[in-house]
């Protein structure tokens, strides 16, 4: 007995690694061990040197991804380190969304810091674990190496939650999270060990033949139910679907503003690519199940999301509610890709990823905008707040007006283009009363964004507090009206490409 | 016929210029610096007058009796979408077109918004060209984009430049406007995927659709419910017409001019060009339920005037009856009353804009648009009461005046296909004529009041801007022929288009 199994381990091989495929993570791990290790190792860096490091490992990565994305066209899409992580359009079009954010992002947290003079390696480092954690999300092909992407993500959350030392609701708002966090994972794993004990594997691809063969379905229905019940929760927290969502307003008034800002982009972007990957490739023979209960998630989560966003008086909390309200726009995407066996099935995914992309930008210049109001402290985040904004800063006043537009789906800016890519994904496969819900509730949402608008056009400013505007978050914001604008206008780019980023 | 036969691709692209004109305008308008206010109303002035006289060169060039599009100018715009930039006008759009080009410039040289003449400037330039491309589109997704750009400067002017109740009203408009667009997004998604079997690849192209497909019963049906919706909403029809009032009460004299003159036309414009002609059967089938809404309307908008006090509101309701009238054309769905209906449209364009026009003037001299208030004003500016007077009449629909031609052939050519409708219909006429001599009496007549008596007579600039109204009110009402030579055309291809669907 012993003797074979020592035999077993001086066999074993490890799995043939293609490197470069996989180097989008191996340039985030790079940036997020060199931050940590040369960081704490040297004096405190020049301002900014931080933040440039991680836009920096950032932008390579992205441009790494845009490598691999031409490269797939020769060869075909495939699975990396013995299965573990899948190879296709899908993931890299989300691995550049992460890589995109966390640039943008990295610009208003070094706004932030150098405010709050609390600028430091550490965040950054933290920041990049997670985008590290994201891209292991979307390219898992394999459960358990989901959870660990998902664990590296959501640690990396909870700790740059509570990261600002000034703000007590900082640290409140990380414990909630990590507490509320836990048990979602918990679900989550159970649901892992539930359809492992159904299949007998967690592999994505083999799980979906034997679920396809009759013997394994009617043998082990219920664990198989419960299993994908359990699974579906731990995904519905992550991406906060209604009713699973009371912990995003207070999570995202608390932490710092930037940090929000990437939990609404990078968090969003590996829960939901991960969620759809998994639903749509190990689960399709078990569509008939799980279809009707995304369908209620998302009717939830929409009319939801958007009603309470507009009761709320102070604007992360508003922002948090209208990130709900989008996630049930994006939830019609995967509702519309549910329809197996019609031809256009295949433009939910790809609508979904497309809007990811564009409300990624979307939240991190809202929330840039919203962390230079809030100002020293990163406490000013009421709607008072905002009073005046268009007298005492015309062109920051203008720039989130269109950020608003977009956000609320004003033709000519991105939030349109998303919008109308989930609509037609929804009419495509006859979900005609899903789209109208969706886009009665971006209705509904649109009069939050009116408010803002009106506090900062129509309303005089509260008290003559200065708003500064530092280079790095200008930069960011610029960065992302001009992606509004530039999508907007032209979105045959991303139409194109989205539509390659399918199962 | 409708399809374009004639792909005339003028060598200069007017129509794609009427569009970018007035967009260029306002970013310029916008980049300039605030200091230089003199710089800035040039700016905005050249780009405005430019689009006018750009629009009045395309009417002497439109070929009188051509039915289908002219002028028309089609680049690939979104091409996985089947999405293209196809811009072209003929009789149905043609005037609309040239109301907007003529309006904007009077409006913006004519009125003054006393407060940051930059941001107002820009706004009205925005809107200018959201409302060309709305009258020009072709393409329902082009189409969808400009209807609901419209809205951002609107809710702008109304909210930034309006009265008391400012951001109420704005707020209500654009989200009564926008609940309305919902309906319609979906429904022209729908339609290009459903008509995809005919036209072969996916296409929002309106004439391409409207020519080659055909919906199923129960499918066309809805989806002209779903058009219909936002277009009711627009004009507005009741019972979806409440946030009219608030929206033309609060707004600055500028914007209500605007938006009775062009902007509540996007609505039965947009009831002939996507809800008839896209779908023929289902708009016939439709027809008992929106004449009777019409009418309704008519009734109401008469009804709910005679009972306002303030004078703002009163012109505001009686939008709602006129457009009454133009919905009663539409529906009648023959040659004439659709005619009467696309002249009707102008016609309350020109009067009511000038209407709040007046009303604007009268508010900045005297603070107050209460009707108990004002009082024998035409003992001390009797030039003022006689502008006034003329446009009144015109509104009410004398006969020699343009409100007579247009409301006469909706009536007449309603009473063959709707008669009991017309019937009911001829009382707003004469509740017309109620309301507003009732007001014109009060506010006109009797012996001025203390406040009333020191009332200045009309300056120069006013009176030379509303000699303009008035003479197209003249005009259309001795010698409509020319317009009406340009508009039947179209009218008749459409109704042929109509009558080869059943």
């Amino acid at each position: 007995m012993m003797n074979r199994l020592i035999a077993a381990t001086s066999t074993f091989e490890g799995p043939a690694i293609q490197w470069f495929k996989i180097s989008p993570i191996l340039a985030l791990l790079g940036g997020a061990l060199f931050l940590i290790l040369v960081g704490s190792l040297t004096p405190q860096w020049k301002r900014g040197w931080y933040a440039a490091t991680s836009v920096v490992t950032a932008i390579t990565a992205a441009v790494l991804t845009g490598v691999l994305w031409s490269q797939i066209g020769d060869d075909k899409p495939s699975t990396l380190v013995g299965g573990a992580l899948a190879f296709d359009h899908f993931a890299l079009f989300a691995t550049f969304t992460i890589c995109v954010s966390v640039a943008l992002a990295s610009l208003v947290v070094n706004d932030y810091l150098t405010r709050e003079g609390e600028d430091g390696p550490e965040v950054y480092g933290l920041i990049l674990a997670a985008a590290i954690g994201g891209v292991v999300m979307v390219s898992a092909n394999d459960l358990l190496v989901l959870f660990l992407g998902l664990e590296t993500l959501s640690l990396s959350f909870y700790l740059l939650t509570a990261s600002s030392r000034s703000r007590t609701q900082s640290g409140e708002a990380g414990l909630k999270y990590f507490i509320l966090g836990g048990f979602a994972s918990a679900f989550f794993l159970y649901g892992v060990a539930l359809l492992f004990g159904a299949s007998g594997t967690t592999n994505l691809q083999t799980m979906a033949t034997v679920f396809a063969g009759e013997v394994a379905v009617t043998s082990n229905n219920g664990l198989l139910l419960a299993g994908i019940a359990l699974l579906l929760v731990g995904f519905a927290f992550k991406v906060s679907l209604v009713p699973f969502h009371v912990w995003t307003p207070d999570v995202y008034q608390g932490a710092p503003t930037p940090i929000t800002a990437l939990m609404g982009s990078v968090g969003k972007v590996a829960a939901f690519a991960a969620l759809i990957r998994v639903f749509m490739t190990a689960l399709p023979s078990r569509i008939d199940d799980w279809r009707p209960a995304i369908l209620v998630l998302a009717l939830l989560t929409l009319v939801v999301g958007s009603v309470l966003a507009v009761v709320q008086t102070d604007v992360k909390r508003m922002l948090a509610y209208s990130s709900i309200s989008h996630a049930g726009f994006i939830l019609v995407g995967l509702e519309a890709a549910a329809h197996i066996g019609n031809a256009d099935a295949h433009l939910g995914i790809s609508s979904a990823m497309g809007y990811l992309f564009i409300y990624s930008v979307l939240v991190i210049g809202t929330f840039a905008v919203v962390s230079v109001v809030a100002g020293q402290g990163d406490n000013a985040t009421t709607l008072d707040a905002f009073k005046g904004l268009g007298k005492k800063r015309p062109v920051l006043a203008l720039g989130m007006t269109v950020l608003l537009l977009a956000q609320a789906g004003v033709p000519l800016t991105s939030g349109f283009v998303a919008k109308f890519g989930i609509i037609r994904s929804a009419v495509s496969v006859e979900s005609y009363a899903l789209a109208v819900a969706a886009m009665i509730a971006a209705v509904i949402a649109a009069f939050l964004y009116l408010r803002i608008m009106v506090s900062m056009w129509l309303s005089d400013p509260a008290d003559d507090a200065p708003v500064s505007i530092s280079k790095s978050a200008g930069l960011a914001i610029a960065l992302a009206v001009a992606l509004t604008l530039l999508i907007g206008i032209f979105p045959s780019g991303i139409i194109s490409q989205s539509l390659l980023a399918i199962l | 016929m409708f399809a374009s036969a004639e792909m005339t691709t003028a060598s200069f692209p007017i129509l794609t210029m009427l569009v970018l004109v007035p967009l260029l305008g306002a970013v310029l308008v916008s980049l300039l610096s605030k200091n230089h206010g003199e710089w800035v109303k040039l700016a905005a002035l050249v780009s405005s007058v430019t689009t006018g006289a750009m629009s009045v060169w395309m009417l002497v060039k439109f070929p009188t009796g051509a039915a289908g599009f002219e002028f028309v100018s089609k680049h690939s715009w979104i091409s996985e979408w089947g999405i293209s930039w196809h811009l072209g006008v003929d009789g149905i759009s043609l005037f609309m077109v040239v109301l907007t080009g003529v309006l904007f410039p009077l409006v913006i040289v004519g009125i003054d918004p006393h407060h940051d003449h930059k941001s107002y400037l820009a706004w009205m330039l925005l809107l200018e060209a959201g409302v060309m491309g709305s009258f020009l589109s072709l393409d329902l997704f082009l189409f969808f984009v400009f209807f609901e750009i419209v809205l951002v400067p609107m809710y702008f002017l109304i909210g930034g430049w309006g009265y008391e109740k400012r951001v109420y009203a704005a707020t209500k408009f654009f989200l009564y406007t926008m609940a309305g667009s919902a309906f319609m997004l979906v429904g022209i998604v729908a339609t290009a995927f459903l008509a995809r079997r005919d036209t072969g690849a996916l296409t929002f192209d309106l004439v391409e659709i409207a020519e080659k497909a055909t919906f199923a019963t129960g499918t066309g049906r809805w989806l002209f419910v779903a058009f219909m919706i936002a277009f009711a909403v627009k004009v507005p029809l009741f019972p979806l017409h409440t946030w009219l009032p608030d929206a033309h009460t609060q707004a600055p004299t500028g914007g209500s001019v605007i938006l009775a003159g062009v902007l509540l036309k996007m609505g039965t414009y947009g009831m002939l060009r996507f809800g008839v002609y896209l779908f023929p059967q289902a708009a016939i089938w439709a027809k008992p339920v929106l004449l009777t809404l019409a009418v309704i309307g008519i009734l109401y908008g008469a009804i709910a005037a005679t009972m306002q006090k303030d004078l703002k509101r009163l012109v505001a309701y009686s939008s709602v009856a006129h457009l009454g009238f133009i919905v009663l054309g539409t529906f009648a769905m023959t040659t004439q009353a659709i005619t009467g209906g696309v002249m009707q449209m102008v016609n309350h364009g020109v009067s009511t804009g000038a209407l709040f026009l007046l009303v604007g003037m009268i508010y900045e001299r005297r603070h107050t648009r209460q009707i108990s208030e004002l009082g024998g004003i035409q003992a001390v500016a009797p030039i003022f009461a006689g502008f006034f007077m003329i446009v009144m009449l015109s509104s009410i629909g004398l006969p020699g005046l343009n409100g007579f031609v247009g409301e006469f052939l909706v009536l007449i050519g309603s009473f063959e296909t709707a008669r009991w409708w017309v019937v009911v219909a001829t009382i707003g006429v004469i509740l017309a004529a109620l309301y507003l001599l009732w007001a014109y009496q009060r506010v006109f007549h009797g012996e001025p009041s203390d406040d009333n008596k020191s009332f200045p007579e009309i300056t120069l600039r006013e009176g030379l801007l509303l000699s303009v109204f008035v003479a197209a009110i003249v005009f259309a009402g001795v010698y409509p022929k020319p317009m009406l030579d340009r508009i039947e055309p179209s009218v008749k291809a459409l109704i042929e288009h109509v009558e080869a669907s059943k």
